[in-house]
C-alpha cells in the first residue's frame, strides 16, 4: 500500500517531523513503513507501508494520519468537507435490508443532474486535491464517478459503490440471492448466484454483489445523470464466503473481510458524493440510513472494556525510564487512538472503544496499544527466574549418536525434499499402497508424502553426478510418512548414499572404489550405536519379491535387529541407474531409524585386557560356494573357545587355478589369547582341531597347498613382518 | 588399515618369488645355478641397510610358507634322485649357511648405520606434498543452526519440544488462535493431505506451517511453568526464489510462568541474539501482528556485515529483521486451559517467539540461495566439515 506525504500532511496542518523522521516514529509503532522515495520538491514522499492484516483500519490515508495524531498529539481534520444541502424529497429512497445477520448498515445518497466527464475536465477544490494525489501515486484516472469512489477508497478505506440510479427498479434490498439468479458483474462475467451469497439487489434483480463487485447493468456510464451513491457495512464472513465462492478479491471485499468502519459509510458516502457534485447536479433528499442495531451493537457500539494499571504492569514489566507506564500514560495513548475512558476505581477504566478498531475488544488489546505507542524499546531488558530442570527429548542423544557416527565414517548430512513423486512412492514403499497424497502439491512431481527418504537421495545424488561430482557420502536423517490420509503415521528414517572412491586420494593414497561392503560397514557401526542383542544381513532371491525394487537383486541386503526388519542396503538396481542416467555405482541403504531408536544406546562394557601373547593362526580353507560366512561364523560362535578372542575372513577367492567346482577359498584368520596364561602349542592345536571339525561339518576342509605338504595352517606371526 | 597394507605388501613380494622359483625349475635335473644364487645373495644383503629392508630379505630367502629356500628345497632336493641328494644337500646347507650370516651381519649393520645421517637423509620426504586427509562428514548447517540455537535456549532453563510435520487444523491454526475462516490464514499459504473434505474442520491433516502447534501440544501435556524450544521442519505452498522454498525450518520458544513480561521477553531475545551473532550485536523490538500472540513484535537486530552503518545487506537501514515474537495471547491459554487448568491467563503469563532457521544461516554462513541446502550438493555441504 501506498502513502503520499502531502495528503497524511493535509489532514495534520500541525505536523513539523520530516518524512524521514515521520516513517520511523510510524515504524516502531506498528505502522511500517518499509520504503520511502522522493517524489520531488514540494511534492512529499511516498510511503510503501507494510501494514499487519489486523491494523485495516490503518490501509488508507486517514487511518495513517490518526497513528501520527497520536504519537506527537496532534490535531486530525475531518476526513470529509460538509455537503450542500439537499433539495427535499416528497418520495425518499427505498432501501431495505432483508439480510440483518450479514448487512449492519446500508446508506445510499440520491444525486441528480450529475455530469459524467473526466476528472481532470473538472474544477473544485476536491477534484483538484485528488488529481494531484492520483498523479503523484501514478493512479489511472477514468471519470469523476470512478475516481471519486477510488479517492473514498484511499482516504478512508472504506469502499462505496455508485450504480445508475435509472436502471434501478423500485429500491434497494439488501439479501441473499435465489436459487437461479444471475448476475453479470462489473468484469463481464455472468455469474450464476448461490442461495448463500450476499447480494445488492432492487426490486426485480440482483444488481451486485454485496462487499464484492457492482453489477454491468447498473455501471454508470457517459450518459448517466442520475446517480445511487452506497456506502455500507457489510460482515466479513458474509463477504468472506460470497468472494471465495466466485473466485474474486477485490479491494472491497478485502477490507469488509478484515472488519470494516461501521460509522465510516456516511464520511465516505459524503466524500463520493461531494466529489460529484463539483461538476453539478445535486442531492436529491438526504442521506438514506438503514442501520441493523444488533450489528451496531457488534461493531460501532460495543460495550466498555475494563482495564486496570495492575494488569498493564504484570504483563508489560520494567521500563527504562523508571517512572514508566503510568494513569497517565494510559489515559493519553487510548484517547489519542479514539477511546474514550471511564475511570471504573483507582488506576482502572472503563474502555470504550473506536468504530474503526474491531480489533481490540479485550484488556490485553488495550494492553498492546498502550505498549505499542510508549515504543517497544523504552522496556527494559530482563530475564525471568527459573527453577526447574532442562529436559533431554527422548530420542535427541540417540539421534546425535547417528549422525556423530556417519559424520565420522565421513557422510556429509543433507535435507531432501519432503514430497516425491507418485511413482517413486510405489518404488520406495516399505508397505505399498500406503502413500499419503497432497491436496494441493506443488507440482506432480512433488504429489505424494515421502514414504522413503531414497527418492530424495536418489535426487541428490543424480544432482552431484550430473554436475561431475563423482565422490558422494552423504545421509539424510528425517521423517517419513506413510498410512492413509485419515491418519498419517510419521517415522523416523535414515538414508545412505555413497559413490565414487572410499577415500581422498593423494600422492601415498590410491583410488579404490566404494563398494557394497564400505556401505555395510556404515550401516553396522550405526547399529552398533545400539544396544542390540540380535543383528544379521540377508539377501533374498528376486521371486520372493522381499527385496526393494530399488537395490540390485544380488547385491542387495536385508538388516534385521533383534527379529526386526531395521533396513535395506546395497548397490543401486542398474534399471533406475540407467533411467536416471547415473553412470557410476551407487550404493544406497533405507534404515527404519525408529526400530533403532527404540533401543537404548550401547553402553561401552570394558573387557579385561590380557597381558598375554596372543597368537593368530590362519585357516586356508576350501568351502563349498553354498556356505555363507555367516554359516561358518556362526558355527564357530558355537565352538564355544573363550580363547579364540577373534575371527575373520582375510581373503576370499571364488573362482582360480585349482579350485574345485563349487568351491571357493577362504582363508580364515584367529586370534587365540588367555586371560590367565601363555597358550601352549598344544592347547592351540587343540582349537585348531576344533576349528577344523566345524568347517568339515560345513563340508569344507583344509586347502591344500600343491607345492607344500605343509598343513594349511599357517602359524601368522612368523610370517608376517613386526610392525614398528 | 596398517595391517592391510602389510598383508599386501607380503603378497606382491610372494608374486616375485613365484616367478624366480619357476625359472630355476627347469626340468631335467640339472643342478640349480647355486653360485649365482648365492652372488644374488650377496648382493642383495649388501644394499640392506634398514631394518625393514632386512626383514624382508628375510622373508624373500627363509620365509617358511614361500621363501625361496623352501621352494628350492621343495623343487630339488626333495626330488632330488639319490645320488645327487648329498652334494646337493651340502650346496643347499652351504648356501643356508651363507643367507643366515647374510642376515646376521646385515642386521648389526642396519642397526648400526640405520640411524647413520646418511642413512636418514635417504629417507627425506618432501614434507610440502599434502596429507592424506581422512574423510570426515560436515553436520548439515541447517542441523548445525538448530543445534547452537537449542544450546543457547538450553543455558536459559529450555528443555526441547517435538512435534508431527503432518498437523490438524486445530493445532496448527484454531487452538492458535486463527479462528475458521481467519483471514490471517492465508498469509500461511498451507499443503494440504488429499481427500480431507468429509472430515471436521477441526480434524482436517495439513502440513504444519510453523511449529508453534508444538506449543499447543506441550501445554496439554505440560503444567506451567514451561520453557520449551522447538526446532522443525514446515511447510508451505510457496514458490521457490532466493530466499524462499516450501520446505524451511523454525526454532521456536515458549516460556510461561508467574510474572512472565514483556521485558522478560525482550531481554531474552536480546541475549540469545548476543549469544548468537556476537555481544556487540543489539536489537529494537517494533509492533508486529501474529494471532497468537499480543502484545506482538518484530525483531531487528543491527546489522551483522556492517556493524549498523548500512550496507547492501541491511538495505542501507543497518538493521536486518530476524525474528517475531510477542506475549502468548489469553485465547491461547484458554485452548490450553481446556486440558490443563494451570494456563489461566488471569493467574500465569508467558511469551513466544520463532525464527527462521535458514534466513539465520543464510546470514551466519554468507549462503546467498536457499536452495543449496536441499540440494545435496556436495560442493556445498564439504564447507560445513
Amino acid at each position: 500500500m501506498k502513502i503520499l506525504t502531502t495528503w497524511l500532511r493535509a489532514l495534520l496542518p500541525e505536523l513539523t517531523v520530516n518524512d524521514a523522521q515521520l516513517g520511523e516514529d510510524l515504524t516502531l509503532r506498528g505502522i511500517a513503513v518499509e520504503g520511502i522515495h522522493g517524489l520531488g520538491e514540494g511534492n512529499g514522499s511516498l510511503f510503501e507501508m507494510d501494514i499487519t492484516t489486523n491494523r485495516v483500519d490503518a490501509m488508507n490515508h486517514y487511518g495513517v494520519a490518526r497513528e501520527a495524531a497520536t504519537i506527537y498529539g496532534l490535531t486530525l481534520l475531518p476526513g470529509a468537507a460538509p455537503l450542500p444541502v439537499a433539495r427535499p424529497t416528497n418520495t425518499p429512497f427505498l432501501v431495505s435490508i432483508e439480510a440483518e445477520d450479514a448487512c449492519g448498515r446500508f446508506t445510499g445518497q440520491v444525486l441528480r443532474d450529475v455530469k459524467i466527464q473526466p476528472t481532470a475536465a473538472v474544477s473544485g477544490p476536491i477534484s483538484g486535491f485528488a488529481a494531484r494525489m492520483f498523479t503523484l501515486l501514478e493512479q489511472k484516472q477514468i471519470s469523476n464517478a470512478v475516481d471519486a469512489s477510488n479517492f473514498a477508497w484511499l482516504a478512508m478505506g472504506h469502499p462505496t459503490h455508485a450504480f445508475d440510479l435509472d436502471r434501478i427498479e423500485g429500491g434497494i434490498v439488501v439479501r441473499r440471492a435465489r436459487k437461479g439468479e444471475t448476475l453479470k458483474t462489473l468484469d463481464g462475467v455472468e455469474r450464476t448466484l448461490d442461495p448463500e451469497d450476499l447480494i445488492v439487489a432492487d426490486h426485480a434483480r440482483p444488481l451486485a454483489l454485496a462487499g464484492v463487485m457492482g453489477g454491468w447493468e447498473t455501471m454508470i456510464t457517459p450518459a448517466t445523470s442520475n446517480v445511487l451513491v452506497e456506502a455500507a457495512w457489510f460482515d466479513p464472513v458474509a463477504v468472506r464466503r460470497t468472494a471465495r465462492r466466485h473466485g474474486l478479491h477485490t479491494d472491497a471485499s478485502h477490507r469488509f473481510e478484515r472488519g470494516a468502519d461501521f460509522n465510516a459509510a456516511p464520511l465516505a458516502s459524503a466524500i463520493v458524493s461531494a466529489f460529484l457534485l463539483e461538476n453539478g447536479g445535486y442531492r436529491d433528499g438526504d442521506l438514506v440510513d438503514v442501520q441493523i442495531p444488533a450489528l451496531a451493537a457488534r461493531t460501532a457500539q460495543r460495550p466498555p472494556i475494563a482495564l486496570a494499571l495492575s494488569e498493564v504492569h504484570r504483563l508489560l514489566g520494567k521500563t527504562v525510564e523508571p517512572e514508566g507506564i503510568t494513569a497517565t500514560t494510559v489515559e493519553s495513548v487510548l484517547s489519542g487512538l479514539g477511546c474514550k475512558l471511564e475511570q471504573a476505581g483507582d488506576d482502572a477504566w472503563h474502555v470504550t472503544l473506536p468504530s474503526w478498531r474491531l480489533d481490540l475488544d479485550r484488556e490485553i488489546d488495550l494492553i498492546e496499544e498502550v505498549a505499542r505507542v510508549y515504543g517497544y524499546n523504552r522496556f527494559a531488558n530482563t530475564l525471568p527466574t527459573f527453577a526447574g530442570v532442562v529436559k533431554a527429548l527422548p530420542h535427541g542423544a540417540s539421534e546425535a549418536a547417528v549422525r556423530w557416527t556417519l559424520r565420522a565414517a565421513g557422510l556429509h548430512e543433507a535435507i531432501g525434499s519432503t514430497f516425491c513423486s507418485a511413482g517413486d512412492a510405489t518404488l520406495c514403499e516399505p508397505q505399498p499402497g500406503i502413500s499419503v497424497p497432497l491436496g494441493n502439491p506443488l507440482s506432480e512431481e512433488a504429489g505424494v508424502m515421502r514414504p522413503s527418504l531414497i527418492p530424495g537421495m536418489l535426487t541428490m545424488i543424480a544432482a552431484n553426478l550430473h554436475r561431475d561430482v563423482a565422490d558422494i557420502r552423504l545421509f539424510e536423517l528425517g521423517t517419513v510418512f506413510s498410512g492413509s490420509t485419515e491418519h498419517v503415521k510419521e517415522r523416523s528414517a535414515l538414508a545412505l548414499g555413497l559413490a565414487g572412491a572410499a577415500a581422498t586420494e593423494g600422492v601415498f593414497a590410491l583410488r579404490r572404489e566404494l563398494d557394497f561392503f564400505d556401505l555395510k560397514g556404515i550401516v553396522e557401526q550405526v547399529v552398533e550405536s545400539f544396544a542390540a542383542r540380535n543383528v544379521y544381513f540377508d539377501q533374498f532371491p528376486p521371486e520372493y519379491r522381499l527385496t526393494p525394487a530399488w537395490l540390485h537383486p544380488w547385491r542387495a541386503a536385508r538388516l534385521t535387529v533383534d527379529g526386526q526388519v531395521a533396513g535395506w542396503l546395497g548397490e543401486l538396481h542398474p534399471r533406475l541407474a540407467a533411467a536416471r542416467k547415473l553412470k557410476s555405482r551407487v550404493l544406497v541403504a533405507e534404515v527404519y531409524l525408529d526400530r533403532l531408536l527404540a533401543l537404548p544406546l550401547r553402553k561401552p562394557a570394558i573387557r579385561e585386557i590380557s597381558r598375554f601373547q596372543p597368537v593368530r593362526r590362519d585357516f586356508s580353507l576350501l568351502l563349498p560356494q553354498r556356505v555363507s560366512w555367516a554359516a561358518l561364523d556362526r558355527a564357530l560362535s558355537e565352538l564355544g573357545i573363550p580363547e579364540m578372542i577373534d575371527w575373520r575372513a582375510r581373503e576370499v577367492l571364488r573362482a582360480g587355478p585349482g579350485m574345485p567346482e563349487g568351491y571357493c577359498a577362504l582363508l580364515l584368520g584367529a586370534t587365540f589369547q588367555a586371560a590367565d596364561r601363555t597358550l601352549r602349542e598344544d592347547e592351540l592345536q587343540g582349537f585348531a582341531a576344533r576349528v577344523l571339525t566345524a568347517v568339515e561339518a560345513l563340508g569344507g576342509k583344509l586347502r591344500s597347498d600343491p607345492t607344500s605338504a605343509a598343513t594349511g595352517i599357517t602359524n601368522h606371526d612368523q610370517d608376517t613382518p613386526h610392525q614398528a | 588399515m596398517a595391517r592391510g597394507g602389510l598383508f599386501w605388501r607380503l603378497r606382491m613380494m610372494n608374486q616375485q618369488t613365484d616367478n624366480q622359483s619357476e625359472n630355476l625349475a627347469t626340468p631335467g635335473f640339472e643342478m640349480p645355478d647355486f653360485a649365482a644364487l648365492e652372488a644374488e645373495a650377496r648382493n642383495g644383503a649388501a644394499q640392506l641397510t634398514t631394518p625393514e629392508a632386512v626383514e624382508n630379505f628375510r622373508l624373500e630367502w627363509l620365509g617358511r610358507k614361500q621363501g625361496r629356500l623352501k621352494l628350492l628345497s621343495e623343487a630339488w632336493l626333495q626330488r632330488a634322485p639319490a645320488e645327487q641328494k648329498k652334494l646337493l644337500g651340502q650346496r643347499f646347507n652351504a648356501l643356508k649357511t651363507l643367507v643366515d650370516s647374510l642376515l646376521e651381519e646385515a642386521t648389526s649393520r642396519s642397526r648400526n648405520s640405520g640411524w647413520s645421517d646418511e642413512a636418514l637423509r635417504a629417507e627425506q620426504l618432501d614434507v610440502t606434498l599434502s596429507g592424506t586427509r581422512q574423510l570426515v562428514g560436515a553436520e548439515h548447517p541447517i542441523t548445525r543452526t538448530m543445534n547452537e540455537l537449542i544450546a543457547i535456549f538450553a543455558g536459559l532453563g529450555y528443555s526441547v519440544g517435538v512435534g508431527p510435520e503432518v498437523e490438524t487444523d486445530y493445532y496448527n491454526f484454531e487452538s492458535m488462535n486463527f479462528p475458521p475462516g481467519h483471514p490471517a490464514r492465508d498469509t500461511q499459504d498451507t499443503l494440504v493431505i488429499a481427500r480431507q473434505e468429509r472430515r471436521s474442520q477441526r480434524d482436517r491433516l495439513l502440513l504444519r506451517t510453523h511449529t508453534s502447534p508444538v506449543q499447543m501440544r506441550t501445554m496439554e501435556r505440560e503444567a506451567p511453568p514451561l520453557r520449551i524450544v522447538i526446532p522443525g521442519k514446515v511447510h508451505r505452498n510457496d514458490a521457490a526464489d532466493a530466499t524462499h522454498s516450501p520446505v524451511f525450518h523454525q526454532v521456536e520458544g515458549l516460556c510461561v510462568d508467574t510474572n512472565i513480561t514483556f521485558s522478560d521477553l525482550k531481554g531474552t531475545l536480546d541475549y540469545a541474539m548476543k549469544a548468537l551473532f556476537g555481544a556487540s550485536v543489539k536489537t529494537r523490538f517494533f509492533p508486529s501482528f501474529f494471532p497468537f500472540t499480543e502484545p506482538s513484535a518484530d525483531v531487528q537486530i543491527s546489522c551483522i556485515f556492517c556493524a549498523g552503518k548500512g550496507c547492501r545487506r541491511c538495505k542501507q537501514s543497518g538493521w536486518i529483521e530476524l525474528l517475531g515474537c510477542g506475549m502468548v495471547d489469553p485465547a491461547v491459554f484458554a485452548f490450553a486451559a481446556d486440558r490443563q487448568p494451570g494456563y489461566d491467563p488471569r493467574k500465569i503469563s508467558g511469551f513466544a517467539f520463532g525464527m527462521g532457521v535458514e534466513r539465520i544461516a543464510m546470514m551466519k554462513y554468507g549462503v546467498s540461495e536457499i536452495g543449496h541446502f536441499y540440494s545435496g550438493d556436495m560442493r556445498f555441504l564439504e564447507q560445513f566439515v
